[in-house]
């Protein structure tokens, strides 16, 4: 593994990609100047922020590169390290929710889980570490954000519609039907990103997976299409992630006797 | 043996985070009279209310619907034999017919039209039916909050200020279409205020709570003069 690392960074691509990171160095570095001659006061975080940018970027690069050879079976583990990191950061936006860190959990590993494992099954992820590891981690990425969208709105419709809550319940209605409306409300919210990226796909943005074919020598309709797999895979893991997210909070914020938990500002 | 009332309380408490909201309520609601629970503001009233339909879990005591212990009972039949109407009217988004309507249609039951439209015309809604329920001035609002619990055919009413929000005449209005519809439905109600004179109008017996707890129980007269 670490030979093969070594191999990575002695190959002479390398030194080309540096040559091409000197040279947009230089274009940061004059947006850098030009920010302290208009005495925008930015060039310190300027700077920080593209060194920042650089050593966590060739980091990733490193780790992927050392990756690529362990045995395939690793990626299901390197998947649900992500998955947790998922986890952890889109709680955050559903803080006070009753066990929003278990819901997020379960929500992203079925949803994102399910669109990997089967679409290694239909073909459209390679069942390599070098496949699995980069397309697992777009489609989890975006559960993650999908789920703390979902989060958000959800916590903001059961603060806001308590009163509307209660009402229902008083008049002898089922939770479920109480909460649809809500509900529904958080699923469609977190699902707007990516409903408008189908809608621009294309036209307003040549999205990184097709660019990045294309540069790469790819025949660019098939860059096209396996693009808009990946788009497929993105919304259909971020819809099951919120839908799940969705139905298992709605349980969550219930009490056995029916009550509506208050929505504190902390903790599961 | 004597029937037990519609509503009993018992030692009815309730404690969320170190703080008493009710403290050992007993009360004892008589079937078609209206229970005035009174008292300032911060007494207590309306968390009383809150418990006796189970929208909050008691920490102590427990509630009696006709002699059964409410904890015994589905949520849901409890709650649709103890109607709510909330200080805030809190209507849905549609017309005035499909928020009185809500309580069926959120248990996928059938609608009674002719119940529907007779409640309507009870509380002074006559050709309101297909109106929306945004446009309505907070008195009609009101009146439809009202509708919607009736229409539920709840055992007991429990009224939480229904007019304190109003102003003077529309609160008078909702208090004088109440007293008609309670008298011709014979209901038994529980109304929260702290109107001494609505109170009196509308009530026969009650309780005066301060700091959560019931100091004394009994006859409207003596209550209020106390």
């Amino acid at each position: 593994m670490f030979q093969d690392l070594l191999n990575h960074i002695q190959d002479p691509i390398v030194w080309t990609g540096l040559t091409q990171v000197g040279a947009a160095a230089v274009l940061a570095a004059l947006v850098v100047l030009l920010s302290r001659r208009r005495g925008l006061g930015l060039e310190a975080e300027l700077s920080i922020a593209f060194a920042r940018g650089f050593v966590q970027i060739v980091a990733v690069g490193l780790v992927i590169g050392g990756l690529l050879t362990v045995p395939v079976a690793w990626s299901a583990l390197i998947l649900l390290g992500m998955v947790g990191g998922a986890t952890w950061i889109s709680r955050q936006r559903g803080t006070g929710l009753p066990g929003v860190t278990q819901v997020s959990f379960l929500a992203i590993t079925v949803g994102a889980g399910l669109v990997i494992v089967t679409m290694t099954g239909a073909g459209a992820i390679e069942p390599t570490v070098r496949s699995l590891v980069p397309v697992g981690s777009l489609v989890i990425a975006n559960a993650m954000k999908i789920n703390g969208l979902a989060l958000n709105r959800l916590k903001d419709e059961l603060r806001d519609k308590r009163d509307e809550i209660e009402v229902g319940l008083a008049l002898g209605g089922p939770p479920a039907a109480v909460l649809a409306r809500h509900l529904r409300t958080g699923v469609r919210a977190s699902l707007i990103p990516v409903v408008d990226s189908l809608k621009s796909l294309g036209w307003v943005w040549i999205p990184g997976v097709m660019a990045g074919m294309i540069l790469g020598g790819e025949n660019p309709v098939y860059a096209a299409l396996y693009q808009f797999v990946i788009m497929a895979m993105i919304f259909a893991a971020g819809g099951l992630t919120s839908m799940l997210t969705s139905l298992l909070m709605g349980r969550r914020v219930m009490t056995a006797a029916e009550q509506l938990r208050r929505i504190g500002d902390d903790g599961d | 043996m004597p029937e037990a009332p519609p509503l009993a309380t018992e030692h009815l408490t309730r404690v969320v985070d170190g703080q008493t909201l009710v403290a050992d309520v007993s009360i004892e609601v008589r079937a078609e009279e209206v229970f005035v629970v009174f008292g300032p503001s911060g007494s207590g009233k309306s968390s009383l209310l809150r418990l006796l339909n189970r929208l909050d879990e008691p920490t102590g005591g427990t509630v009696y619907l006709d002699g059964t212990d409410y904890r015994t009972i589905d949520p849901r039949t409890l709650r649709r034999r103890v109607g709510w109407v909330p200080q805030r009217p809190t209507l849905i988004e549609g017309t005035v017919a499909e928020n009185v309507a809500w309580g069926p249609t959120l248990r996928d039951e059938p609608v009674d039209e002719a119940r529907l439209h007779e409640l309507l015309d009870r509380l002074g809604l006559s050709g309101f039916a297909d109106r929306d329920a945004d446009r309505l001035s907070g008195g009609e609002a009101q009146r439809v909050a009202i509708a919607r619990t009736l229409f539920n055919d709840p055992d007991v009413v429990l009224l939480d200020e229904p007019a304190s929000s109003l102003d003077a005449a529309a609160a008078d209005r909702v208090e004088s279409l109440l007293a008609d519809v309670m008298a011709a439905y014979a209901l038994t109600a529980v109304l929260v205020t702290h109107d001494a004179d609505r109170a009196r109008r509308l009530g026969h017996r009650g309780v005066r709570l301060r700091d959560g707890g019931g100091v004394a129980t009994g006859s409207l007269d003596a209550l209020l003069s106390g």
